[in-house]
């Protein structure tokens, strides 16, 4: 019983990290930075709540919460793709604008600073978002290696020239994969808001930077960035539990995960290579 | 007279301070392998990228097959069966080799890519053309000349009728050159039409019907490879009588400056590169190491200049080199012209004088602050001595051409006060007046009693200068000759492993 209970509340924890990894390896892997996943998740649960709100159902939210990630997924195009900005700042950026645009949108909407009204959400196995998340990986691996967007996309993340020499479209590439980041990370979001039926004040907290490092810990590989996803999730149950059953400062046991995540980012994987036109415009 | 299979004319091109191409046109008929040759920086490159679709002219037209097609773009190009081979190859190193020349139109099966399409895709194309390459490798694990059948396959695959080849020879080994003109002959016997960049006289005489000959951006003269010579040729090139096969003075080898002794290295990838190798340069000599890449010179250099750890031993001029910084290593005597001199010897977006310093910094700095006007005398100095173009000294290394850049290197490393100088492909991708420019500058080194250790893939370049040459075989040397007992066959057979390890002199 406590195996299951604790398996259950990892792949609960793990599902937007999955959603947003996914995200991280699409972009990444055609060669655009993926700082902005933190964006994507925060904007995407506002907009889920806000649209399960509104159409008081929580399918209706999760497109909203799709339609955000496309939003500013749409917006990291712009700037990176179409203008040939850095992507890093351009990812930054964005990361600031969402924080403030949800809390901006929060207080207009809600009428509060800390969070929204309940809303019609998901509950437990039901959500639709977690089954998502734990189908996304194996689906991604096979699109990569298996279809012709995805040779594409692996050929425009490491060599962005000799694909345009050959008459594909690298903007255009880079586009649908920056919109599809936006798009499954937002589905992160939704999957988070939705499943607690609210909004809370930057709510994503940091989990877009964790997916990253598990896109990064996972080589830019799906399957294993998945795997990475996993463990991250189990570190953070983990430590939940251990809070309720031990005499560890609880300050102490939340930062398991992200000293977990700085460890396998600068550790494990201090030799991996990453798509090599990785930042480059 | 049939209609061409391309002619342009009146072309011009600009890239912000560079007139590459003015008033450029070049004609060629169908079937014949054309060559177009010019010295570096001469716009050859620009006109065929033009032609490619890869940039627009700025003005002028050009047309294909009659069919006026200015400005056209890359997939336009490709469509009309018009599709180049590039000098630095566009190959993506993580995919397979049938991923790569299928990547842009590939074989799919409803949502699925069909691998086994493509692979006997490949495979057919090897068939027909004579090009052997294993088509589930990655590019990654190929050499050079493997790459470059690579990017003649992709051309295929798409069933071009017009190739154009930027410097296809200029990484590979003799008998992978004469693999290749046994490829782009049998290719002309299926129709295609060929225009293939060069500037070495010896395969522009050997393969071309027709040479296109340009100077600063202009076409200057056509010619019937039949009935010119290649002294004509690089006078048209160069504008002057060029020499390349200077006498060398009989030297008189000196004492000992670099010794190295049962050397090991471990390549990239962790693999043995060399196997315990024994050298010794002396004072005024030129040692040429003669090899196909991938046989251990890297490494070589590597080790010699302090990029890469070793076992066993280097000593220059007795002092023992292993534990020496590289600026110690500069300063214990050691010059070095590397390989790849965009990812080692210069910093592409500096300026000229600012890379002319670069490793001399505590010349041209007084407590910390740059001298700027010591540092713009220099540049003015080197610039004037190494004839470097265009001579402003502000502008960016990356605006000049390879042979300009080369010289850039050359300047900086050679007005160093050094006993040995490690010259790698120091003519690689250089045109035929700056190579003669560039020899002159290495016999000088010699005559002045440095030793000189010569790496090059061009064995005519190995046999003019060297005095004495080594075999670079599979990480050994396993011939290593004087001057006058080594001929480009003797080498090729030391080369290619076909004959065995003999030591002489």
């Amino acid at each position: 019983m406590m195996l299951l209970l604790f398996l259950w509340q990892t792949l609960r924890i793990a599902a937007p990290y999955l959603l947003a990894a996914a995200g991280g390896v699409v972009a990444e892997r055609a060669g655009v930075v993926s700082l902005t996943l933190e964006s994507f998740l925060l904007s995407g649960a506002f907009g889920a709540v806000a649209a399960s709100h509104w159409g008081q159902s929580a399918w209706i939210g999760v497109l909203g919460g799709l339609g955000a990630g496309l939003f500013f997924g749409a917006l990291h195009a712009l700037a990176t793709v179409r203008f040939k900005a850095d992507q890093i700042v351009s990812g930054v950026a964005l990361n600031l604008l969402a924080v403030g645009l949800t809390r901006f949108l929060l207080q207009m909407g809600f009428d509060s600073s800390s969070n929204s009204p309940r809303v019609p959400g998901f509950e437990g196995l039901g959500h639709p978002l977690l089954w998502l998340g734990l189908l996304i990986m194996p689906v991604l691996a096979w699109t990569l290696a298996h279809t012709r967007y995805g040779l594409r996309l692996r050929a425009v993340g490491e060599h962005p020239q000799a694909a345009e020499s050959l008459g594909i479209s690298v903007a255009k590439v880079r586009w649908v994969a920056v919109l599809a980041s936006g798009g499954l990370a937002g589905l992160g979001g939704a999957f988070l808001s939705l499943d607690q039926h609210q909004f809370t004040d930057q709510m994503s907290a940091g989990r877009g930077f964790i997916a990253l490092a598990a896109v990064i810990s996972g080589r830019w590989q799906p399957m294993r960035a998945g795997v990475a996803c996993l463990l991250f999730a189990a570190a953070e149950t983990l430590q939940i539990q251990l809070q309720a059953a031990a005499a560890i400062p609880t300050q102490f046991l939340a930062m398991i995960p992200y000293a977990l995540t700085l460890i396998a980012v600068a550790g494990v994987v201090g030799r991996s290579r990453p798509p090599a036109a990785l930042g480059r415009a | 007279m049939t209609t061409l299979a391309i002619q342009m004319t009146g072309i011009d091109k600009r890239f912000a301070a560079v007139q590459a191409n003015r008033g450029a046109s070049l004609e060629v008929a169908k079937g014949e392998i054309h060559a177009l040759m010019g010295e570096n920086g001469a716009g050859k490159s620009t006109l065929v990228k033009i032609l490619a679709g890869l940039q627009p002219p700025d003005a002028g037209q050009f047309f294909v097959d009659g069919r006026e097609v200015t400005g056209w773009t890359t997939p336009q190009a490709l469509t009309a069966g018009v599709a180049m081979v590039h000098q630095h190859f566009m190959l993506v190193p993580t995919l397979t080799v049938a991923e790569n020349v299928v990547l842009g139109r590939e074989p799919t099966h409803g949502l699925r890519l069909d691998r086994q399409a493509a692979v006997q895709a490949v495979r057919d194309l090897c068939q027909s053309s004579g090009l052997q390459v294993d088509p589930n490798r990655l590019v990654a694990d190929l050499s050079v000349g493997e790459a470059q059948r690579v990017e003649i396959l992709k051309v295929l695959y798409r069933g071009a009728q017009v190739l154009l080849l930027d410097e296809p020879t200029a990484v590979l080994s003799p008998p992978e050159v004469a693999e290749l003109w046994g490829v782009l002959r049998r290719l002309q016997q299926g129709g295609a039409t060929i225009v293939l960049i060069s500037h070495k006289l010896d395969e522009v005489m050997a393969i071309s019907q027709r040479v296109t000959v340009m100077r600063q951006g202009q076409t200057v003269q056509v010619l019937d490879t039949a009935q010119t010579t290649a002294a004509e040729l690089a006078r048209a090139m160069v504008g002057r009588d060029v020499d390349l096969d200077v006498q060398r003075p009989e030297n008189q080898a000196g004492k000992p400056l670099l010794r190295v002794t049962q050397l090991q290295v471990q390549g990239s990838r962790g693999q043995p590169a060399l196997l315990g190798l024994d050298l010794t340069i002396h004072a005024g000599e030129i040692l040429g190491i003669a090899g196909v890449e991938g046989n251990g010179q890297s490494e070589l250099l590597d080790a010699l200049a302090g990029l890469r750890p070793y076992q066993g031993s280097i000593k220059l001029a007795d002092q023992e080199l292993a534990t020496l910084s590289l600026s110690q290593r500069t300063q214990a005597g050691l010059a070095h012209v590397p390989e790849d001199r965009h990812q080692r010897a210069l910093i592409l977006d500096y300026s000229v004088a600012d890379n002319l310093i670069l490793g001399k910094l505590a010349e041209f700095s007084r407590r910390g602050v740059l001298d700027q006007r010591a540092i713009a005398a220099h540049a003015a100095e080197l610039i004037a001595e190494y004839d470097i173009r265009p001579t402003d000294p502000q502008v960016p290394v990356r605006g000049l051409s390879g042979g300009n850049q080369q010289k850039v290197v050359l300047a900086r490393e050679l007005s160093r006060s050094f006993k040995v100088l490690l010259a790698a492909q120091p003519t690689r991708g250089v045109d035929v007046g700056a190579i003669e420019f560039i020899h002159a500058r290495l016999r000088q080194a010699r005559a002045q009693g440095k030793g000189v250790l010569l790496v090059s893939s061009e064995l005519r370049e190995i046999l003019t200068l060297s005095d004495r040459i080594a075999v670079l075989y599979r990480g050994r040397i396993v011939a290593m000759l004087p001057r006058a007992q080594a001929s480009e066959s003797v080498l090729g057979a030391y080369m290619t492993g076909a004959a065995q390890a003999v030591t002489h002199g």
